[in-house]
């Protein structure tokens, strides 16, 4: 009985803590995003971030969609091959990466390289007064340190995520075509033919969907940390954690609005 | 002190974390183009004082007026233009370490100002000579020792010609060279610009010698304000103990509240 009291307090107290994170995260998101209205906001800052959140990613994003589009071709083939249809294959690849993978996959790199270093980043800064300082030389933290880096992550996601298709895309078709053998004009005339303006449409709403939650939780995070060593580990740690899941509970709504 | 020249006055200030109470009713009130040093032991409220008074953070009640304005009550941005009068140097210094010693002190000056770069850059040196650093300009805040660094927070603090410039700690973790450095530019810049100073120490030879008024705060409340002179010959024992060190008096060298006996044989039985 008291057990079952306790819990339900327990439960009752987490849900409120939770909600007034969200609430709070809300606010700060709403502050941070209303000053892009106040242009002009900080250009230097945001193109340092692009450079480190954007340009640093190119790499690690490149390699992810080469080896995804390969084992989608080998993958497909083999389900396909059961069927005998597999001159699908490639409308199979590319709507898998466009759809899917491309942008969840990407926003998952995303959130444990930039997403992660970004609250590590926040939070160091807090840790170390300088957001206080910033503060008292009447310069408003949110527009200088935080808008920055959520406005880079807006533009440079959805960059990165065309790039994993376009990596993914190809490496699918060397597999397939290549190394498997499927006849190149039905693997081409297929991903043509399938691949219609509504699943780019899909591929790119989610990719700026994950970008906003990777910016505002990740910034969010760093700039709420408990001002110690822990607390910004443990804000890290949380922002990819709670980013992650975001990422793949919003992809499952946005899927089932774009069938 | 008549209450037309306090800069900075607070009324029935009480700041809580929690259960815990860092500061309780305190009035103070900071008068203009002078220093005034805030001492106490470690946890009496110092940092906690200076935060209130500068708008870092919300009290939990009570007023604080900066030139009449109630910080807790005033806008945003209302507290922005009021930051223009102000200068922290913070305690490890915060500087920004994605920028360089010159783009640090240029920082206030280009975010507020209008003038061109090459005016700023003059503003940055002048500032750096009167913390006598001018040759620094290319460092990282990562390369200075802690001193230096203190230099150039001073040197970012002063950027905007500050009316209040606030210090917390200026000398701790300093060797007495650098601290005595620390300690002189404090004394003469306020005297030079006739800013006022609000100093945060529990450094006490320092903080009486450049004290024009000096505040002691013990456990969240303050015990005496007034000339050094007036704090030295204070017949307070708290206060006595305080000026000269002594490690156990009125304040206690133990900070808990249980009887120690009791404890040590409550363990025994645990045990
Ligand atoms: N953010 C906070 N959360 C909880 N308690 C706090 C916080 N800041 C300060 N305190 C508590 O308030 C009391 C006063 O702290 P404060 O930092 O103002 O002391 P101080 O006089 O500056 O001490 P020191 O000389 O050691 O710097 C301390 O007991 C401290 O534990
Ligand atoms: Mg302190």
């Amino acid at each position: 009985m008291n057990g079952a009291l306790n819990l339900c307090g327990a439960l009752g107290r987490w849900l409120l803590g939770a909600t007034e994170r969200v609430g709070d995260g809300a606010v700060l998101s709403c502050r941070a995003l209303s000053g892009l209205l106040i242009l002009p906001w900080q250009g230097r800052q945001f193109v340092l971030q692009l450079y480190a959140i954007g340009v640093g990613s190119l790499v690690i994003i490149a390699i992810t969609g080469a080896f995804t589009g390969m084992v989608l071709a080998l993958q497909g083939y083999y389900s396909l091959a059961k069927f005998g249809s597999e001159s699908l294959l490639g409308s199979v690849v590319a709507l898998s990466i466009i759809r899917e993978l491309g942008p969840v996959l990407a926003a998952l790199m995303m959130t444990g390289r930039a997403g992660s270093s970004i609250t590590a980043e926040i939070g160091i800064m807090r840790v170390t007064e300088q957001l206080d300082a910033l503060e008292m030389m009447a310069v408003n933290p949110v527009r200088q340190v935080i808008l920055p880096r959520i406005v880079a992550t807006l533009l440079a996601l959805p960059l990165l995520v065309a790039l994993f298709d376009v990596v993914g895309l190809a490496a699918g078709y060397v597999v397939g075509v290549d190394l498997l053998g499927v006849n190149a004009g039905s693997y081409v005339g297929e991903t043509i033919d399938k691949v219609t303006m509504h699943d780019l449409t899909t591929g790119w709403v989610k990719s700026f969907c994950f970008a906003v939650l990777l910016g505002c939780i990740a910034t969010l995070m760093g700039y709420r940390a408990v001002p110690t060593t822990e607390g910004v580990a443990q804000a890290t740690t949380r922002a990819v954690v709670v980013t992650s899941v975001a990422i793949l509970i919003a992809d499952y709504i946005i899927t089932s609005f774009f069938l | 002190m008549n209450a037309a020249a306090a800069m900075i006055r607070t009324e029935q200030l009480t700041k809580r974390f929690g259960d815990m109470t860092a500061l309780n009713q305190v009035e103070i009130a900071i008068p203009e183009r002078a220093t005034t040093v805030i001492m106490g032991g470690s946890g009496s409220g110092k940092t906690t004082l200076l935060r209130l008074i500068s708008g870092l953070e919300p009290p939990s009640s009570g007023a604080i007026y900066f030139e009449g304005a109630d910080l807790a009550r005033i806008s945003r941005r209302e507290l922005y233009r009021l930051r223009m009068k102000m200068g922290m140097v913070f305690q490890y210094s915060a500087l920004l370490n994605s920028l360089t010693v010159e783009e640090n002190i240029a920082f206030p000056l280009q975010e507020h100002t209008a003038l061109d770069a090459r005016v700023i850059r003059t503003m940055v040196t002048m500032k750096l000579e009167q913390v006598g650093l001018r040759g620094f300009e290319h460092l990282m805040p990562s390369e200075l020792s802690g001193g230096m660094a203190k230099r150039v927070a001073f040197a970012r603090a002063l950027a905007m010609d500050p009316k209040v410039v606030f210090f917390d700690e200026p000398t701790s973790g300093l060797d007495p060279i650098s601290a005595g450095v620390i300690t002189d530019l404090i004394r003469n810049l306020t005297q030079l610009t006739h800013m006022t100073s609000i100093v945060v120490t529990h450094d006490v030879h320092a903080g009486l010698a450049i004290a024009d008024h000096v505040i002691l705060l013990w456990q969240g409340e303050v015990i005496a304000a007034g000339t050094p002179e007036s704090v030295r010959n204070s017949d307070d024992a708290r206060i006595v103990q305080f000026i000269e060190g002594r490690p156990d008096g009125p304040i206690p060298f133990s900070r808990s509240d249980t009887s120690y006996m009791d404890d040590l044989l409550a363990r025994e039985v645990i045990a």
